[in-house]
């Protein structure tokens, strides 16, 4: 029994619950697609159009790592959702519901309901207090040293991590939909990455962001309204076809098994929202906005963009049940979908509008990818550049020329790390990547941010503590949970049960963080209590908020 | 310094310290709803599935989960807008006063 809810555990939990955002498993390498290169090239040379154009505008700090705070929230709102909705998570949530109907939209709503929390707690403040990176925030009242280097530390790591998941999908998907081998592919997006990132800094990678947002939500809305028509726009209808040629019938619209713990259940909720709050790529795009009125309106946005995304991949997955999954064209001999599940939404694409819109959405995902890796490396860059270099090894006195020369050159190591580390998972088992990102995001960097904001008595010995037990449990029991411990090392029973560890370990890094806080007696505790009344009313007021720059 | 004790300052400005309360009480209660709604939802999955899985009316493929799924979409997007068109209208109003009042 134990041994079934296990397998069970990872086909739905484990790989669907995470790997929908991460392509997995070996895939099978396609006929060079002319039209999904050709139409791919075009978006190459428009961004690398933009990146020259930004690159003019990129002169100081500012506005490299921040676009000059000069983007509008409408912008940053289509932003923030391009950082978000992954070609993975275009693929794997459609792959989700396609698999298993109504589960596919529980998944997604997870994903949603984080927005409207940072919205009310966090987006103001973070603005107010922030300018380049989320330590910033923490650093305001504790100690620079310290805290820049454990929020450098566990930044790098979210970064370093999520960055394999979307290389080596990237990888598979490129192999899978233009035909290019996988390390070509790999080093491919590298190359491009860094050209946008060194050159066109902030500005470039927000319009890239923004770009491929527009395309990949005018796309994914082509297919929802085809699929719709077809069944004169009734959902009714389009269920009923649905139910009736899928393999588990009625099942489909009720939940299934994704959720079979309520601990489980509760843990995953908390890593998404939490996590969303605590990713460093996510929580930079705050300071490219002037003031908090603009990150509030960022967020309203980015919310209804992401929310239509999941409506449309909810309708398209239902589209592949129907359109798919019955035609011949798209299935392997043994009757299953040619190049797995997460190729659905691929052949839905040809299915309603031939080989041309095929090669659209196949070029639409590979920009995807490129978007998301390119906002994940200016994070870890500044992470670096800003808080390691300028902030600790400089105590803040470096020249602003010598900061982005760093991080510059810190995006270039990043790209080759990238690459290499994509070349050297290929063949790995990358399920639970993505969740492991999550949860050192909401267990390392949300505390601390949390905490620096709300609570008066945080101090830099409770931060530091909280902060780094939150990053080593969260690592821990990933490893020794039943992906890693069972699944890749081979072992037979996991010493930790669950693949979600974010209850334990959240719960974990906030007592840490109290008790080493009220139990610090250190003589810098009282002026860093001091200084929480003038951090408060900047966070409130915005008064001496770091504005946008004028040129 | 002078920029500091200005803050000091303001924190205990009357006005400071009710917009501090109505946009902070007003935030944690669209936060609790927004929680409430999620949890409730998640919960009856874990406890309840066959409700979500039970059809709107007689004969009908749509079961309850859908509506009730489409309903939190919804509510996400419902709850963020309220909360922006208030905070960057009446709480931005009350904010602009105060920075004003103490940039004399």
């Amino acid at each position: 029994m134990r041994k079934i809810f296990y397998s069970v555990g990872f086909s739905l939990l484990g790989q669907i619950a995470f790997a929908a955002d991460a392509i997995e498993g070996q895939v099978e390498r396609q006929p060079v697609n002319i039209t999904a290169i050709a139409m791919f090239l075009l978006f190459v040379v428009g961004t690398l159009f933009i990146t020259y154009w930004a690159a003019k505008r990129t002169i100081s700090a500012k506005d490299f790592y921040a676009a000059g705070g000069n983007i509008t929230g409408f912008q940053n709102g289509l932003a923030i959702s391009g950082d978000y909705m992954s070609a993975a998570s275009f693929l794997g949530i459609s792959a989700l519901v396609f698999a298993s109907g109504f589960d596919g939209l529980i998944y997604s709503i997870g994903f949603l309901v984080g927005w409207p929390i940072i919205l009310f707690l966090i987006a103001e403040r973070l603005r107010n207090l922030g300018k380049y990176t989320f330590a910033d925030v923490a650093t305001y009242r504790l100690q620079q040293k310290p805290i820049r280097t454990l929020s450098a530390i566990s930044s790098l790591m979210v970064v370093l991590i999520y960055l394999i998941a979307q290389m080596v999908g990237a990888g598979k998907l490129i192999q899978l939909l233009f035909g290019l081998d996988y390390s070509y592919a790999v080093t491919g997006v590298g190359v491009l990455m860094i050209l946008y990132v060194t050159f066109g800094g902030m500005l470039a990678t927000t319009w890239v962001q923004i770009i491929k947002a527009i395309l990949l939500l005018s796309g994914a809305s082509f297919m929802a309204f085809m699929v719709l028509r077809m069944y004169g726009f009734s959902f009714e209808e389009l269920f009923n076809a649905a139910v009736n040629v899928h393999k588990n019938g009625a099942a489909i619209m009720a939940p299934g098994g994704f959720i079979s713990s309520p601990i489980d259940a509760i843990s995953l909720g908390l890593a998404l929202m939490l996590g969303t709050a605590g990713l460093p790529h996510i929580l930079m795009r705050f300071f490219t906005v002037s003031d908090a009125k603009e990150a509030r309106k960022s967020v309203l946005y980015a919310t209804g963009f992401i929310g239509y995304f999941y409506i449309l991949t909810f309708v398209i997955g239902f589209g592949a049940i129907v359109l798919v999954s019955t035609n011949t064209e798209f299935l392997d001999p043994s009757g299953g979908i040619l190049g797995g599940n997460n190729m659905s939404a691929v052949h839905l694409a040809k299915a309603v509008g031939g080989d041309v819109f095929l090669g659209f959405i196949s070029a639409v995902a590979f920009a995807t990818i490129l978007a998301v890796v390119s906002g994940l490396t200016l994070a870890g860059a500044s992470a670096v550049s800003h808080d390691l270099y300028a902030n600790v090894l400089k105590d803040g006195q470096s020249d602003e020329r010598n900061e982005i020369r760093v991080s510059k050159m810190t995006t270039i190591v990043l790209g080759f790390v990238a690459v290499g580390l994509g070349i050297l998972f290929e063949k790995q088992n990358i399920a639970y990547m993505v969740g492991l990102a999550f949860a050192i995001a909401a267990s390392a960097n949300f505390p601390v941010l949390f905490l620096s904001m709300y609570w008066r008595g945080l101090t830099t010995r409770g931060a530091l503590f909280g902060g780094a037990i939150g990053l080593f449990i969260s690592v821990l029991l990933v490893i020794l949970g039943p992906i890693v411990w069972v699944d890749i090392l081979g072992n037979s029973n996991p010493i930790f049960p669950s693949v979600y560890p974010a209850v334990y370990s959240i719960t974990l890094a906030f007592v840490a963080t109290w008790f080493f806080s009220v139990t610090d007696k250190s003589s810098s505790v009282k002026d860093e209590k001091a200084k929480f009344e003038r951090q408060f009313v900047r966070s409130m007021t915005g008064i001496g908020i770091d504005g946008p720059s004028s040129h | 310094m002078r920029n500091d004790d200005k803050l000091i300052r303001i924190s205990n400005d009357p006005k400071f310290v009710e917009l501090v309360s109505r946009r902070g009480r007003f935030a944690w209660i669209l936060s609790i709803i927004m929680l409430v709604a999620y949890y409730g939802f998640i919960l009856l999955i874990a406890f309840d599935p066959s409700f979500l899985g039970t059809p709107v009316s007689d004969g009908s493929i749509t079961t309850f989960g859908i509506p009730v799924g489409m309903a939190i979409i919804f509510l996400s997007f419902i709850l963020t807008g309220i909360y922006v068109v208030r905070a960057n209208n009446e709480f931005d109003e009350l904010n602009k006063e105060i920075v004003e009042e103490y940039s004399k």
